[in-house]
């Protein structure tokens, strides 16, 4: 399997601004040139290796949108991270009508309106989760309302949202034929397409492979014709997303399939939510040895842009300095070697030990109905783990007193009471909108049981 | 000299009590705690009869000292007094003993205590009276400016202080400390110590003693000019300079007069005994108690088509109204507590978990009582049986704790989340400390459904199940009170 991995990461240099690569004698000198472009075979589209992710908008009053979801997105700095982008080469721009409450595409439209269309590409989704939005027509209105939103006539990537999912009463087949199949709205799309309202149709997959296998067939039969898909891909998953998570597939598997029949894959969750660019002490030891200079994330935006046939990237940039940081990364892609991708996958390794949640913070499972803040939760159970703050040594040990009272009152200060997981009641409704999988009723109680656990000591 | 020390041990004493009030963590309780311990109330209370020996042994060879460097109360007047004097100089002068209500209020006090009517002893108490002035009006500041530096820390990542709730426990105490606060301030400015000398029954108590103590203020009429100086800056009004005379029964020991007499006519000796004076009428006033209606808030529940993120609003809990009140284990049963409490409020202080405040019952005035909105009685937690200065609370360990069922878990079927929201639940179960509640199966009016059921035996009434039930504002089990607590 290591093999393999390796062969794919050297089959790269297909992409012209990758000649221009230069040569590397000590330090990262990334961002001496231009950004990297790949072609969509389909449309002929020049897309950038980075893309930008509207998913994690900067709120007013500083911070994120899942730090303060009550907060209004700061469309000033919107509109100055757009227009940075764009002026370094950034053209594939990714929202949702779920994303941010709902208010991502609005702010998506309002800064791209801006510029000219044919500067850039905007890919949005048919995110039709809710029952409610299930019917034909709720799922036309729905698209006929991103058209309105991102103040534009026509989509460039049009994306079915998250394949591959079910529900407490819907397996992942019954729930994809609710949503796309019964209703007609995948054929409606088709024709859509036909019209010129939509350039590339594709869809986005998390959950049952199944589905996945399913659709890429229909591509074999000539049934519908994927112009894209978007897939996660990092270098955990790649050999390691079932290990995270029996119910996911290893990016290496989705990667391969998509590449040996020459469709393009969309790469989301490079970071897997953040969680490669937080890592624990020793293995950001490890890779700052290796380049001193390189934000630890760099590794994993390499890792993801190298594989060939990836169209582009996509990284939610909340603050400037990240999207200054991925421009330098990108500009061009310095792939990663094959000796760098036994150093990665050797950190795959030792990450997985680790007993994190696999969290990205989407937030797709939130609003919790009982209050809860779930992502939060997570974030901060596993910021203690890669941090090295959980209590260690046991109760005989000063350190141990320290660390508890530290996780214990910084559990209170990033998670208001009321919105603990000790307030859990397993109701099960999250878990189907995660599209890491997670068991997230369980994983609650896991936290909750280990901190009711410290609290009793 | 006597004035001197006086001082000083005042602002020891007070800065003390105030401290272990506030309940700035139980690390001061470990080296204060005796402050509230030595109370003559509480004292008498947790039958504490060394202390009481100790105290009556004191009045009879110094006088009524403790009220001057004991009660916290007495200090909080002489500070007031002290400011009144600021403005007006040489504003006292003797009156005559009010007997008839100062042993006519002891008389009614006493049959009062006795009975175990609470109401009035606790109102009264003068170490309890501090205590829900400091309860109630100090601490809110006190944790607000903990809160800020918690911010402080937080923003620099330091963990020295835990943010915490601020909140009203009871607006019936807020407005009985606020009046006290006021009406014992404004008494101290115009009168001095009247509220001693006339109201207080620990006072009254102590004139008994104090009229044979062995030390006292005394007159050396060689050197006395009669210029009055004395009688004008007793705060007792306890000083007939006229007639050479001090009445004992109300001279509280500050030594303000030794000091302003500048002939040395004056002297706090054990020499030569001599006659006291008649003790005499004194004005009289008495303190209202207001009462108020504690409001409750609720907020509107919200429903949204599926979007991504945001936080649903989280309504306010309201207490259900239980037949019997929950008292913390330890203090044995709802009448032992309603015996023994002077509603000093420091259990309320130091309860970490936002469970105890102070009873709006009438038959339990101001006591501790538990109830879970904010918090349960955590397994860990034996704060209050510590701090209780009049055996009220009598102290626990952990181990005895999860002996005691202070009260029993009651399913409200009509609030429970598996009926009413028809998801499956089990929250109350899966948090029981004792394993009391098991769900089971429940044929619903949409199939079978799990559903709690308590075994009444293992429940001991912490709360946990009440405080964690996602119903709101009214949970769906709940705990009601145990007459006298159970031991397993």
């Amino acid at each position: 399997m290591g093999g393999a991995a390796v062969a794919t990461s050297v089959v790269l240099s297909a992409c012209k601004n990758n000649d221009e690569s230069p040569v590397i004698a000590k330090n990262v000198i990334d961002g001496q040139g231009e950004m990297t472009y790949r072609t969509n075979p389909n449309s002929g589209d020049k897309v950038s290796l980075l893309g930008y992710g509207m998913m994690r908008l900067p709120v007013e009053g500083g911070g994120t949108f899942r730090d303060h979801p009550d907060a209004n997105i700061d469309q000033e700095m919107v509109n100055e991270q757009v227009d940075y982008a764009l002026e370094h080469g950034i053209n594939y721009f990714d929202t949702s009508p779920a994303y941010c409450k709902g208010l991502s595409e609005r702010s998506t439209g309002i800064a791209l309106s801006r510029h000219p269309r044919n500067s850039y590409y905007i890919a949005t989704k048919l995110s039709n989760f809710s029952p409610s939005t299930w019917s034909r027509e709720a799922s036309q209105a729905m698209f006929e309302n991103s058209l309105k939103e991102l103040q534009t006539d026509y989509i460039d990537y049009l994306l079915l949202h998250s394949i591959g999912g079910n529900t407490n009463d819907l397996d992942s087949h019954q729930l994809f034929n609710t949503r796309f199949i019964d209703n007609g709205i995948l054929d409606w799309l088709v024709e859509q397409k036909k019209a010129g309202r939509i350039r590339n149709l594709g869809f986005s997959y998390h959950g049952d492979v199944d589905i996945f296998d399913m659709l890429l067939q229909w591509h074999d039969e000539g049934k519908y014709h994927w112009d894209f898909v978007q897939i996660e891909l990092n270098y955990l998953d790649w050999k390691y997303a079932d290990e995270l998570n029996t119910r996911n597939t290893d990016a290496k598997y989705l990667y391969e399939a998509l590449h040996s029949r020459g469709i393009p894959g969309v790469i989301m969750e490079p970071l897997l939510g953040g969680r490669l660019a937080s890592l624990p002490d020793h293995i950001v030891k490890q890779m700052q040895e290796r380049e001193p200079e390189s934000p630890v994330a760099r590794w994993a935006f390499r890792f993801a842009g190298t594989p060939e046939g990836i169209l582009t990237v996509l990284s939610g940039m909340t603050y400037m300095e990240h999207l200054k940081q991925n421009v330098v990364t990108y500009s061009p892609l310095r792939p990663i070697s094959e000796e760098e991708n036994a150093f990665l996958m050797k950190i795959a390794e030792e990450i997985v030990e680790l007993p994190l949640v696999p969290c990205t913070a989407c937030n797709y499972c939130m609003p919790c109905p009982y209050g809860l803040n779930i992502p939060a939760i997570f974030a901060y159970y596993n910021s203690s783990v890669t941090e090295g703050k959980m209590p260690t040594g046991g109760p005989e040990a000063k350190e141990y007193w320290e660390a508890r009272k530290r996780f214990l009152i910084g559990y209170d200060r990033n998670i208001p009471a009321l919105r603990q997981a000790n307030h859990c009641i397993g109701c099960n409704q999250c878990a189907p909108h995660c599209p890491q999988n997670i068991e997230i009723p369980k994983q609650l109680h896991r936290i909750d049981d280990y901190v009711e656990q410290l609290k009793q000591i | 000299m006597l004035r001197k020390i006086r001082i000083c041990l005042q602002v020891v004493m007070m800065t003390l009590v105030t401290l272990l009030l506030l309940h700035i963590g139980f690390e001061v309780h470990n080296w204060a705690a005796w402050v509230a311990k030595i109370q003559f109330l509480p004292a008498l209370m947790a039958l504490n009869f060394g202390v009481l020996a100790v105290l009556i042994v004191c009045a009879l060879l110094f006088g009524r000292m403790y009220c001057s460097v004991v009660c916290p109360l007495g200090i909080m007047q002489d500070i007031f007094s002290w400011i009144g004097g600021k403005v007006k100089k040489n504003r006292f002068s003797y009156a005559k003993e009010n007997k008839w209500l100062r042993y006519g209020f002891f008389a009614v006090f006493a049959i009062l205590l006795i009975i175990g009517f609470a109401p009035v002893t606790t109102l009264f108490a003068p170490y309890s009276a501090y205590g829900r002035i400091v309860n109630s009006l100090f601490k809110p500041l006190y944790d607000l400016l903990n809160n800020w530096l918690a911010g402080m820390d937080a923003a620099n990542d330091r963990y020295n202080f835990t943010e915490v709730q601020v909140w009203t426990r009871s607006v019936t105490t807020f407005v009985v400390a606020l009046l006290t606060l006021i009406i014992l301030g404004g008494l101290a400015i115009w009168k001095g110590r009247i509220y001693c000398n006339s109201i207080c029954p620990v006072g009254t108590t102590l004139s008994f003693f104090s009229r044979f103590s062995l030390f006292k203020v005394r007159f050396d009429e060689s050197k006395c000019k009669h210029c009055g100086m004395c009688e004008k800056n007793c705060k007792a009004q306890a000083i007939d300079f006229k007639n050479g005379k001090v009445d004992y029964s109300r001279c509280v020991v500050c030594g303000d007069c030794l000091d302003k007499c500048k002939f040395d006519a004056l002297h706090y000796t054990a020499k030569k005994p001599v006659a006291a004076s008649k003790p005499v009428d004194t004005e009289r006033r008495a303190f209202l108690v207001g009462a108020a209606v504690a409001g409750t808030s609720a907020a509107l529940a919200q429903t949204q088509m599926k979007v991504d993120g945001g936080l649903a609003v989280i309504e306010d809990k309201v207490a259900p109204k239980r037949e019997t009140p929950l008292t913390p284990p330890g203090s044995i049963s709802a009448k032992h507590m309603q015996r023994h409490c002077t509603a000093c409020q420091l259990c309320v202080s130091s309860c970490p978990n936002n469970v105890l405040r102070p009873s709006t019952d009438l038959m339990h005035f101001m006591q501790p009582t538990m109830s879970f909105e904010r918090g349960y009685c955590r397994p860990e937690c034996t704060m209050c049986s510590h701090v209780c200065p009049a055996g009220a609370i009598k102290p626990i360990t952990r181990e005895e704790k999860t002996s005691i069922h202070l009260g029993h878990a009651v399913w409200v079927k009509e609030n429970c989340v598996v009926l009413t929201d028809g998801v499956t639940c089990g929250n109350c179960a899966r948090h029981c400390p004792t394993g009391a509640i098991q769900m089971i199966d429940y044929e619903g009016p949409n199939g079978t459904v799990q559903v709690p059921a308590i075994d009444e035996n293992k429940c001991i009434g912490c709360g946990a199940c009440e405080n964690l039930c996602p119903a709101r504002p009214f949970s769906a089990i709940y705990v009601e009170g145990n007459e006298m607590h159970h031991i397993s």
